[in-house]
């Protein structure tokens, strides 16, 4: 799969669950509807749940990548309410 | 004054308490829910008959306290009124609790409520040797506890890869937590040995690549009281409610058979074998 383009990026390794989602949201909600958000997260806990909360509020999951480096960068196309 | 019948009090729920002539009434609850008009009816019949407080109990069930032995015919007519039934203690079917399933929690993998009232209309109260306690919970994460009932219900999810909607984005075996599922060279595999059913990769799955399947897990034996054991697991997955039903219907009938007065599940299944339940449980599993 050819590398997906993204508009913004967030690194949500400094923080835990929940405000991993909750940074996560608020920097999809700054974006315009079809950009697309790199999300880095760590592995273990985020990246169990961080993905799946995003899908559950509406948005397209595009690809999960591992950095193997412990973290994982997820790319997210945002979808409008 | 006419003598007081203790055991016809306790099956409707009347519980003595050690203040003379006082009882906390329990009331029956399925899987924790109750409605605003439930709630308006027990509040107002613990103000005016109790002493204005109510209890919440470990299996998620409301008693109100302090009612006395010559109102309880009245406290029963206000709370009919209120659509409010009164619970049950003693040798029988008690309280079916369930957590909220998958109406409200995005972890559900069954509709936890709906098979507790299907449980609770087929067995409540039934008359058994001992108490006897069910339980749902929606999913791998227990918040119901299954396994501490003598038939605890999990809500399980049987999985299917779909090759034409997967974008191989990796997340199902990220979010395995059994290590069940691996990728090579853009296959996806599920190690049926190994998938406890926690529908974690579906939930996961950003397009939605999977056929699913409802299924229920259930286990016997539990009892967490002055003895505690865990509930075992003797069948494969169970994949419909008929199935179930046939399973529960066995399992109660079991106890029915053997059990011995005062004798939870758990002991009737040591003392009558466990090769003789799960020979049963098979045969209604396999309809």
């Amino acid at each position: 799969m050819a590398d997906i383009k993204f508009d913004e990026e967030i690194d949500i390794t400094d923080v835990v669950c929940p405000v991993t989602f909750v940074k996560a949201k608020v920097a999809l909600e700054e974006l315009e509807e079809g950009e697309v958000l790199a999300v880095t997260m760590n592995d273990g806990e985020p990246v169990q749940n961080v993905p799946r909360s995003i899908k559950e509020e509406g948005h397209q999951v595009l690809k999960l990548d591992d950095n193997e480096d412990g973290t994982y960068t997820l790319l997210v196309r945002k979808v409008g309410d | 004054m006419a003598k007081v019948d203790y055991g016809t009090l306790k099956k409707g729920g009347f519980m003595r308490q050690k203040q003379k002539n006082n009882f906390s009434l329990r009331l029956a609850v399925v899987g924790g829910n109750l409605t605003v008009e439930h709630l308006k009816t027990i509040a107002e019949v613990a103000e005016k008959y109790g002493d204005g407080h109510v209890h919440l109990t470990s299996r998620q069930s409301v008693e109100i306290p302090f009612i006395k032995l010559d109102d309880v015919e009245t406290v029963k007519e206000e709370l009919a009124k209120g659509d409010c039934r009164p619970g049950v203690c003693g040798p029988r079917v008690r309280t079916v609790t369930a957590c909220q399933g998958n109406q409200i929690c995005p972890s559900g993998n069954i509709d936890a409520y709906d098979i507790a009232v299907k449980l609770d209309e087929r067995y409540f109260g039934r008359e058994l040797p001992h108490k006897f306690k069910f339980g749902v919970t929606g999913c791998q994460n227990n918040c119901l506890k299954a396994e501490e009932n003598d038939v605890g219900i999990k809500g399980a999810t049987k999985v299917e890869w779909k090759e034409d909607a997967c974008i191989n984005c990796g997340l199902c075996s990220k979010v395995c937590r059994t290590g069940a599922i691996t990728i090579e060279d853009g296959k996806v595999k599920v190690n049926e040995e190994q998938c406890n059913y926690c529908g974690r990769c579906v939930k996961s799955c950003p397009t939605d690549a999977w056929d699913t399947t409802t299924a229920y897990l259930v286990s016997f034996g539990g009892t967490f009281g002055n003895s505690i054991s865990k509930g075992e697991y003797p069948l494969p997955l169970i994949t419909s409610e008929e199935q179930l039903f046939r399973v529960t219907d066995a399992a109660i009938q079991f106890f029915d058979d053997y059990g011995n007065p005062s004798e939870r599940f758990k002991f009737t299944i040591d003392r009558v074998g466990k090769d003789k339940l799960y020979e049963v449980l098979k045969e209604a599993y396999d309809g």
